[in-house]
């Protein structure tokens, strides 16, 4: 049973399921970065404070955020096919994770961006600071060690959600786990993937801590 | 006459809450000299916070005008005012140090914001740690330093840029004593040498006696009174001047009107017992009303009142004889019986 096959496919499992996870936490970053930095700029009490900006980018993450990951999976099949030309795998499977992950990740730095001092942010603009210079020079580096919490904490959800595409041929443990465990009652190999799911959300969840502590000159 | 580096003009500022308007500046006129190191003493919720943060358009006023260095800094777009910034250098209560960065990071900050090469920003920031005696913490983290430190290197921060006025809102308030008068004199220090017109807002008239030469008071919104602190400080006009000044303010109304003298301190040897030796010298007790003295560095600071004896010439002798040690001294009536 444990053959040098099964192990070569929970190995490439684990690649492909990693590449998965990567790939859709840094575009979720390219998109929720800036829509986080946004929310908090455009509020009532932010540096350019912008009423109906602020009201859209809100409804918008909060609507997004409501859909469970797996029918928002099924349902841009489409945009799926047109932005990658397939629905399955691993490369299919970033699109909709991407999509579900992005708005998470703007609430995650919106909170982090937060915990900056007012009174940091005022003393930048009473420097003559701009818009920019306050968000790249200030709210983002001030906030870093929080902001890495924040990717670990978004890193290992989206491995979560990852394994639940699974269910429609994602690719990854996921999709190990289903063939093997669900569909052909081989509990063993099922079982192996849900401790390697723990494991990477082990490492992941360590790595993201250890580096937020090396980078927090707080204290 | 020197000239006005900023001039504040019927200067309102309105904040709108819910339904409620709430006039945190009611119609200010002030003139700030260049070289001056200009007080604004208020208790709290007058407005004095504002008022610092309208000077820098932190706040941006709902009425009137103030010039920095001539220009009307209301009416600059964006990008002027940024710029008219750099030329006004702020410290806080809070210190408002970037946490991430170094103190040589945190001075080196306006400059990398006004685009300085760093190289010569780096030079900079030496010279200042130098000049604020922290030469040695240029490599720490603010969690690293003490209060009086981080304010130090929050001086020099906003010295980095080369600005003409320095604006401290209530920069010592989080200080100790002692801490405070190593900051206050570094600040006369930096006025003196560098010529830089310092703004100090404070609660407390024992900074505005220590080193500013002339204070406006403001009270309820609005200046009670302005002038310099040696005319303030001697003959308050207004009760909010008088509050300030008397120690324990109102409560003395109500007291008897026999003669008392007040005596200020400011910088005498704390080793020598002027009270002691003036009843040794007049040979007539006196009664010790009010004192609220401190020994800095063997120097006193603050302020007594002393009931005098009813004989004038006795009471005149004494006069003399405390003004004869460099110490102030006026008449209060009507403090204590």
């Amino acid at each position: 049973m444990w053959d040098e096959a099964t192990l070569l496919m929970l190995l490439w499992g684990i690649v492909e399921s990693l590449y998965m996870v990567l790939v859709s936490t840094l575009c979720a970053y390219i998109i929720g970065l800036p829509l986080g930095v946004l929310l908090v700029t455009s509020a009532k009490d932010g540096i350019r404070p912008c009423a109906p900006l602020f009201k859209v980018l809100d409804v918008i993450v909060n609507l997004t955020r409501s859909i469970p990951f797996i029918i928002l999976l099924v349902a841009i099949i489409p945009f799926t096919r047109f932005v990658v030309g397939t629905t399955l795998g691993s490369t299919a499977t970033i699109v909709p994770l991407t999509l579900s992950a992005a708005p998470f990740i703007a609430r995650l730095v919106e909170s982090s961006i937060k915990e900056v001092d007012v009174g940091v942010i005022e003393a930048a603009q009473s420097m003559g600071a701009s818009y920019m210079q306050i968000v790249w020079k200030v709210m983002l580096p001030e906030s870093r060690p929080s902001l890495i919490v924040g990717s670990a904490i978004a890193t290992t959800t989206i491995l979560g959600y990852s394994a639940m595409a699974g269910f429609v041929g994602g690719g990854g443990l996921g999709t190990i786990a289903i063939n093997y465990g669900y569909n052909r009652y081989e509990n063993d190999i099922m079982f192996a993937t849900v401790v390697l799911l723990v494991i990477i959300v082990q490492v992941l969840q360590g790595i993201g801590m250890k580096a937020a502590g090396l980078s927090d000159r707080r204290k | 006459m020197s000239e006005a580096i900023i001039e504040i003009k019927s200067l309102s500022k309105t904040f709108q809450t819910k339904g409620t308007e709430v006039h945190a500046l009611n119609d200010i006129n002030l003139s700030i000299e260049k070289g001056d190191i200009f007080g604004i003493i208020g208790m709290s919720g007058a407005g004095k916070s504002t008022l610092v943060r309208c000077i820098n358009m932190l706040e941006k006023p709902t009425d009137g005008t103030v010039l920095f260095d001539g220009s009307d800094l209301l009416s600059l777009p964006d990008k002027e005012l940024r710029e008219a910034r750099r030329s006004m250098g702020m410290i806080f209560q809070q210190f408002n140090l970037l946490m991430q960065r170094t103190a040589e990071g945190n001075i080196c900050f306006p400059m990398e914001l006004a685009g300085t090469d760093k190289a010569e920003a780096k030079k900079r920031a030496t010279e200042l740690l130098e000049l604020v005696g922290l030469s040695d913490k240029a490599k720490a983290y603010p969690s690293q330093l003490s209060g009086g430190q981080k304010q130090r290197i929050a001086i020099a921060r906003a010295l980095s840029t080369n600005p003409k006025v320095l604006l401290c809102d209530e920069a010592t308030s989080a200080l100790d004593p002692t801490t405070t008068a190593s900051i206050l004199s570094l600040l006369k220090d930096i006025n003196q040498r560098l010529g830089i017109t310092i703004v100090i807002i404070t609660h407390e008239m024992n900074v505005i006696e220590r080193i500013c030469n002339r204070v406006a008071i403001i009270d309820e919104s609005k200046i009670a009174e302005a002038g310099t602190v040696q005319d303030i400080f001697s003959k308050p006009k207004t009760a909010a001047a008088q509050k300030l000044v008397y120690p324990g303010g109102k409560r003395a109304e109500k007291l008897s009107s026999k003669r008392c003298m007040r005596i200020v301190f400011d910088g005498n040897s704390s080793f020598e017992p002027v009270v002691a030796n003036m009843v040794l010298e007049c040979k007539a007790p006196v009664n010790i009303m009010y004192a609220d003295t401190k020994n800095i560095d063997g120097k006193a600071f603050g302020q007594m009142v002393v009931q005098l004896p009813e004989d004038e010439t006795l009471a005149q002798k004494m006069f003399t004889y405390v003004r004869a040690r460099g110490l102030s001294a006026e008449e209060v009536s009507g403090y204590v019986g």
